[in-house]
């Protein structure tokens, strides 16, 4: 048994230049930086599941990062949006002049289910590196590689996700329901999510029904 | 043997596969510390093979915060870890402190440290009670921690009006003022500690029956408990200095000097001695708090409560509880509920490797690690 005082801990590099090292040590490497408007300044790094874990297995291994602890992995769920942007188009002003004018057109942009991934590391005290993978839609793609086999910790919070969110994950060694009863249906943290006690209407004694 | 993931609901029995006999531990099991199960196959009574079944408790606790105002989670947060209310609060309030950019005023940094390290101590000594009940030694070591704890939780009911349910953390502060004569009585509370901590040391740093149930149990080494993902005094225990008060210095955690106590075998007997060290640090902090908190005022005028609606983007906070790096992680578009809240519960991650630590044990040992994990179930389903 022995007590000893910390080291101070080291500042963790600007994750653009993080995303320049990945660039030059992994050349296919899609990944992108995601600004956070907020106060925290959390920065996240969102890198395509193709290339996910090699992007992680960098992070991990390489002396510059030592990302050897995956703290925090939770899903999150982005409904499809409509946004409306105005857009110049080509046409005849009142005069008869060929001109740009401009029109409102709405677009509806495909949702999609994210897993998040706090890293840190425990050898050069720095973090937290958020990491950030989108599946291809809300329903039928809905599958990414598993980090469990880089950092054991994802294990049971991926099965969370899975369970929740209904993320696959590929390459997860035991991907199973973990809060939810094995023959539940659906996946109940996600934003379009309907409980079956809401829609239920149950009978009541004076025979209206009562929801 | 080939474990598979959809042979489930498992028999509590079965001797079919060459001996192995299977068993499910739980739910209602008095040793699993609440509605927590095991499937545990044993050959002999060796453990071959161990998988935690999770949920009894669940309640989807995140998804009810994502439909309530930002506020209307701070009393739901005390429901987690319910040994450690306070420290609940302040990782909420320090996640969304980190997303609004609000301001804690000195006092309620002060008030902040002082509760969040008596949560530790009551923590911890009832954390020796029930690894003692968990070994045999039933009742007498719960009742002696259970005496010193009731001290501490007195002093959290004459604060915050309940002795477990604290609901005491505000964005940018604290609820209320320290009633007169609080802090003399905290006082006597800390400088009484020491000598029931003595007390339990002797009696039992050095028993012969500790000593062989817990040196040598559930042995994880240093780097597989970073992989694991394990956190607070079970990662100190296999040696890792990894304290996130020391690492990221929240609140005014780099004011105070204290050490951090580290184990060299990763076994039982060292999660337990990190702990009885860690109290005798807390005891540290706590003695300096006691002298130096300034008076003032306890929460940011400019902070607000009701109708919070922080910007948009999202931050993960995290704090070290007493059972390892409580975070929370939320996501704002600017409404009054949070568009994504996440708890990152340090009970449920710190059984990820549980299986490891018992395979290979005794079915007896099984119990005894188990209850080194220190969980709380609340927090561990959610």
């Amino acid at each position: 048994m022995k007590t000893k005082a910390n080291s101070k801990p080291e500042q963790m590099l600007p994750l653009g230049d993080i995303k320049v090292q990945i660039m030059a040590a992994l050349p296919g490497a899609a990944c992108e930086i995601v600004p956070n408007p907020g106060p925290s300044g959390q920065d996240s790094l969102r890198v395509e599941p193709a290339s996910v874990l090699a992007v992680a297995r960098f992070l991990r291994d390489d002396e510059r990062h030592l990302f050897d602890y995956c703290s925090n992995v939770t899903g999150v769920d982005w409904l499809d949006q409509t946004v409306s942007e105005t857009v110049k188009v080509a046409g005849t002003d009142a005069a008869g002049q060929a001109t740009e004018l401009e029109e409102k057109v709405e677009r509806v942009v495909p949702g999609y289910l994210e897993a998040v991934y706090h890293l840190y590391s425990v050898a050069k005290k720095t973090g937290p590196l958020v990491l950030r993978v989108r599946t291809g839609n809300r329903s039928d793609d809905v599958e990414i590689p598993s980090l469990t086999p880089l950092w054991r910790s994802c294990e049971f919070q991926e099965r969370e996700i899975f369970d929740l969110y209904g993320i696959r994950f590929s390459g997860h060694p035991d991907l199973r329901r973990l809060l939810m009863w094995d023959t539940f249906e659906g996946h109940p943290m996600r934003k379009d999510y309907q409980s079956p006690d809401e829609t239920l209407a149950f009978a009541t004694a004076n025979g209206k029904e009562d929801v | 043997m080939n474990p598979s993931a959809t042979d489930w609901p498992k028999r509590s029995a079965d001797l079919s596969d060459d001996g192995i006999l299977e068993i499910s531990m739980g739910p209602q099991h008095p040793s699993t510390h609440g509605v927590f199960r095991m499937n545990v196959k044993l050959d002999g009574e060796t453990v071959v093979w161990l998988k935690p079944v999770f949920g009894y408790l669940h309640r989807n606790h995140e998804q009810l915060a994502e439909k309530m105002s930002y506020f209307g989670s701070m009393p739901y947060t005390d429901r987690l870890d319910y040994f450690s209310s306070l420290s609940n609060n302040w990782a909420y309030a320090l996640s969304v402190e980190k997303l609004t950019g609000i301001e804690v005023p000195e006092r309620a940094e002060y008030l902040r440290v002082l509760l969040a390290e008596l949560t530790r101590l009551q923590n911890h000594s009832a954390f020796l009670g029930f690894l003692l009940g968990d070994m045999g030694a039933w009742g007498s070591v719960l009742m002696y921690a259970f005496r010193e704890r009731d001290l501490i939780l007195d002093l959290f009911e004459s604060l915050t009006g309940s002795r477990m349910m604290c609901n005491y953390m505000r964005f940018g502060g604290c609820r209320c003022d320290l009633p007169a004569g609080w802090l003399a009585q905290a006082r006597k509370v800390v400088d009484d500690y020491p000598a029931f901590l003595d007390e339990m040391e002797q009696l039992l740093v050095g028993n012969e029956i500790l000593v062989a149930r817990t040196q040598g149990v559930g042995v994880l080494s240093g780097a597989d408990a970073i992989n694991g993902g394990l956190t607070g005094p079970m990662l100190r225990a296999s040696g890792v200095d990894y304290d996130i008060r020391k690492v990221d210095r929240y609140g005014i955690y780099d004011r105070f000097d204290f050490q951090v106590p580290l184990g060299a075998h990763g076994d039982t007997y060292d999660r337990l001695m990190v702990r009885l060290l860690e109290m005798r640090e807390s005891l540290k902090i706590l003695d300096a708090v006691l002298r130096e908190i300034p008076e003032g005022p306890i929460l940011d005028p400019k902070s607000k409560s009701r109708g919070l609606r922080p910007p948009v983007g999202e931050a993960y906070a995290r704090l070290e509880a007493p059972k390892g790096e409580l975070g929370f992680y939320l996501i704002s578009d600017k409404s009054p509920e949070p568009y994504r809240y996440r708890v990152r519960p340090p009970s449920l991650i710190n059984l990820t490797l549980l299986e490891d630590m018992c395979l290979g044990s005794k079915i007896a040992d099984v119990m005894v690690i188990l209850g080194s994990v220190d969980i709380v179930l609340g927090e561990v389903d959610r």
